[in-house]
């Protein structure tokens, strides 16, 4: 069997974790590891069960770059992207509807984590994994260095998606928000970011290109900068080591800044960082044009990686957080808008003369559409850490509509773009099966997001001033039950415009599954193409 | 801008690309995060902050384990409308025992940081398991399951030495008698006398109206019980915190 060692490692993993559920001292833990037992014992099943490959097989497999765990992780990406808009419409919906409520394991509580986690974790992890080996291989010339450790990245950082996923469902959460899992899913994804850290500098280092093209110099700080923060922040005292439980090293006001540093950064070098090294690539490719600033690039990338990481503490203005360290937020906060509009332009301006493909090419404006959504969100970030805005948008709906037009405008639709360039190559299509779907998905998700913040700026400003109005005798005019009635439609509107969002996922599914079968669909070309004009002889 | 004609030198060496890169990201956390571990001045001097008896811990762990943090925050901050609404602004020095620290960042509901000894016990308890029935306009789930289910506090006094690993000063006592102390606080054994040597202002009692069971309902409702009520602020000298 060629896969034995595969075998060997998933079925002795089950066995571990069962016994590790036969050890639990906590009722979460059992389950927990009875499941993660389950996955790993129908892999190794599926694993035995793989049809054997013909030798001329595997010599083709040698051959050229190796795409096919990108293959894979195309298809999940897309996946994972329905999956997480799925269960935000979901929890969208319960804040409209509270009886959506299921208790206890389908409750606000326990669903928002997984909607975070689905969508950034497993959505744009996924694609950052995939399109970084993508980008790597091309760039460097060179094949990816190891074929097993690569397939170890991938699944490893699947299995430690379902992980997280079941657990926030059972309750098992360290409540760090975007580090949600427990101490031993913690210590597994550290395993697996070694491994992927270690595949892509082996690659980097094996290139044939003597120059590291600038969009892996941004996937490489992404890689180590998120190695680093989720080693600290993740440091904690298990109560057992067979149960589920551990508390957290440090406390109270040191816990929140070490917290809100590797929150800001998981912005900052997750969906920031390693989605301008997805433009870096795809975007100059799809509009067939160099990168705009060659200078403007190296300034920007040490800028941006240097500042971002102060910037933290503006999710801690006027909490007992020390002065000191707010101010310094903030003031690197506001200088953070410069690096990241350096992004921007040389995004936007890679399309020089090209401006035309807006109109012609769907894929284009999707990516266009991603850069202009970043450069609007990086410039209301350094406006919501000054602190007298941020007195007002702090704790509202506000930062969840910021939050939203920069996770589905810009992470998402970048996403989008890369994924709608590689699929055709990938299976080797000369086409997509339909840009007019892609226009169709353009369309739904910049709807759903222009909806979404819209409406949540307004609820966000209009819950923050109903929260401090004061009446002519002095009194509070609210209620805090009153300000909570007061946004029910907009909650509903929000729920609308995510509903808009999910289905242009849906349609993306639809169209690169419809691409991966072969088919092209039968349809009126974006542009007409006619004969050229005949030109007058000169 | 010969500088930037030098960066090749970079771009021709991964190892030294990633070197740099690690570096350069390194220096905010260094300059800004570690300091408050050593600045005496981070967190106030108060009294009465004690450690949360084992009944409160249980309680707490349940709040994490629910999210409750995706909704309510506890951390005040020092403006007029809020410390009308919810009470004094919140000192660093209050949750200098959480791990982790609890202070959330959305105010889905109100902030809860003071909100011990506001309602009776059956206020919380009736509106944990059916929240519009008391709060019309509320949109927080229903969390009655809490009221049949059983704690699981076999192993409490593990958790009482997690914390006091990462520097909760939990007793050997404290520790020794957590099993103890879970039964005396909700009200199942009278003797309270061990409980109460070892924790201030701790309410004792049955708190979710079922005196033969301690359920998940009592370790909660302990714990939002005593939220804010520690640190007496008669005797807080706010000038001399000021940092």
């Amino acid at each position: 069997m060629r896969y034995m060692p595969w075998f060997i490692a998933l079925a002795s993993g089950a066995f571990i974790c069962f016994a590790l559920a036969g050890l639990a001292v906590d009722a979460p833990f059992r389950l927990h590891m009875g499941i993660i037992a389950a996955v790993l014992g129908i892999a190794a099943i599926i694993v035995a069960r793989l049809p054997e490959k013909s030798a001329a097989e595997i010599a083709a497999e040698q051959e050229g770059y190796f795409d096919a765990p990108i293959r894979v992780g195309s298809i999940l990406t897309v996946f994972w992207g329905c999956v997480g808009f799925l269960v935000g419409l979901v929890v969208a919906l319960q804040l409209a509807w509270p009886d959506l409520n299921l208790e206890p394991f389908l409750n606000f509580g326990r669903l928002r984590p997984l909607h975070t986690s689905a969508v950034v974790f497993a959505f744009g992890g996924t694609a950052l994994i995939t399109t970084s080996l993508y980008v790597v291989q091309r760039t460097g010339r060179a094949r990816l260095f190891s074929e097993s450790l690569t397939w170890f990245v991938f699944w490893g950082y699947q299995l430690f998606i379902v992980m997280a996923a079941t657990g926030y469902l059972l309750g098992i959460t360290q409540s760090r928000e975007y580090a949600e899992p427990e101490w031993y899913v913690d210590i597994w994804l550290t395993i697996v970011w070694v491994a992927y850290l270690v595949l892509f500098m082996g690659t980097l280092i094996k290139r044939k290109e003597p120059h590291i093209y600038v969009a892996n110099w941004f996937y490489l700080a992404f890689i180590v900068t998120i190695a680093m923060l989720h080693v600290v922040n993740n440091l904690a005292m298990p109560v057992s080591f067979f149960g589920s439980k551990s508390y957290s090293l440090f406390s109270g006001v040191q816990d929140a800044l070490t917290q809100w540093w590797y929150g800001h950064n998981a912005v900052g070098f997750f969906l920031t960082a390693g989605f301008l090294g997805m433009m870096y690539y795809y975007m100059p490719k799809q509009a067939e044009r160099p990168v705009y600033s060659y200078r403007l690039s190296i300034i920007h990338f040490w800028a941006i990686i240097f500042l971002y990481i102060w910037a933290g503490p503006h999710h801690l203005h006027y909490t007992a957080l020390p002065d000191w360290a707010q101010t310094l937020g903030m003031v690197f906060s506001i200088m953070l808008w410069m690096p990241s509009w350096g992004g921007m332009i040389n995004g936007l301006m890679t399309l020089r003369g090209a401006w035309d493909k807006m109109r012609t090419d769907p894929i284009m404006r999707m990516m266009v559409i991603a850069v202009a959504f970043y450069g609007m969100a990086t410039f209301e970030g350094p406006v919501m850490s000054i602190k007298s805005v941020n007195g007002l948008s702090h704790y509202t709906d506000w930062t969840i509509g910021h939050v939203h037009s920069s996770a589905l405008g810009w992470v998402g639709m970048i996403t989008f773009g890369a994924i709608y360039f590689m699929v055709p190559r990938l299976w080797g299509r000369k086409q997509l099966y339909s840009l007019r779907l892609v226009n169709w998905h353009f369309w739904l998700a910049t709807v759903g997001i222009v909806i979404y913040a819209a409406v949540m700026w307004v609820a966000g400003v209009m819950q923050g001033l109903m929260w401090r109005e004061y009446d002519t005798d002095g009194f509070l005019v609210y209620s805090f039950a009153e300000t909570v009635a007061a946004l029910q439609p907009y909650y509903v509107a929000r729920a609308f415009g995510g509903f808009l969002y999910l289905l242009g996922g849906l349609v993306m599914a639809y169209n690169v599954w419809m691409t991966i079968r072969g088919k092209v669909r039968n349809e009126r070309p974006i542009v007409e193409v006619t004969a050229p004009a005949l030109q007058p002889a000169v | 801008m010969d500088i930037l004609g030098k960066h090749g030198v970079i771009e021709r060496n991964a190892t030294l690309l990633l070197t740099l890169s690690l570096v350069v990201v390194s220096i905010g956390g260094i300059v800004e995060v570690a300091p408050l571990f050593y600045f005496q001045n981070t967190i106030e001097k108060v009294e009465g902050m004690r450690p949360y008896t084992p009944l409160e811990l249980a309680g707490r762990d349940i709040y994490i384990r629910e999210g409750c943090y995706t909704c309510h925050s506890q951390m005040i901050r020092p403006f007029r409308d809020e410390t009308e609404r919810y009470g004094n602004y919140s000192l660093a020095a209050e949750s200098m025992y959480d791990h982790p620290f609890q202070w959330g960042s959305k105010r889905t509901g109100p902030d809860l940081a003071r909100v011990g000894a506001r309602y009776s016990n059956e206020w919380h308890v009736e509106h944990l398991s059916d929240p519009r029935a008391l709060v019309p306009e509320s949109i927080m789930p229903k969390y009655a399951f809490l009221a049949t289910t059983e704690l699981d506090y076999a192993n409490i006094a593990g958790n009482l030495r997690a914390n006091a690993a990462v520097g909760v000063p939990y007793s050997q006592a404290a520790i020794d008698n957590a099993r103890a102390d879970v039964v005396a606080q909700a009200g199942l054994d009278a003797d309270t006398s061990g409980l109460l040597e070892r924790y201030a202002k701790v309410t004792t009692g049955d708190f979710d109206g079922n005196p033969m069971k301690i359920t998940e309902m009592d370790a909660l409702v302990a714990y939002l019980q005593m939220l804010g009520t520690l640190v007496d602020f008669s005797t807080y000298d706010a000038a001399a915190n000021y940092r």
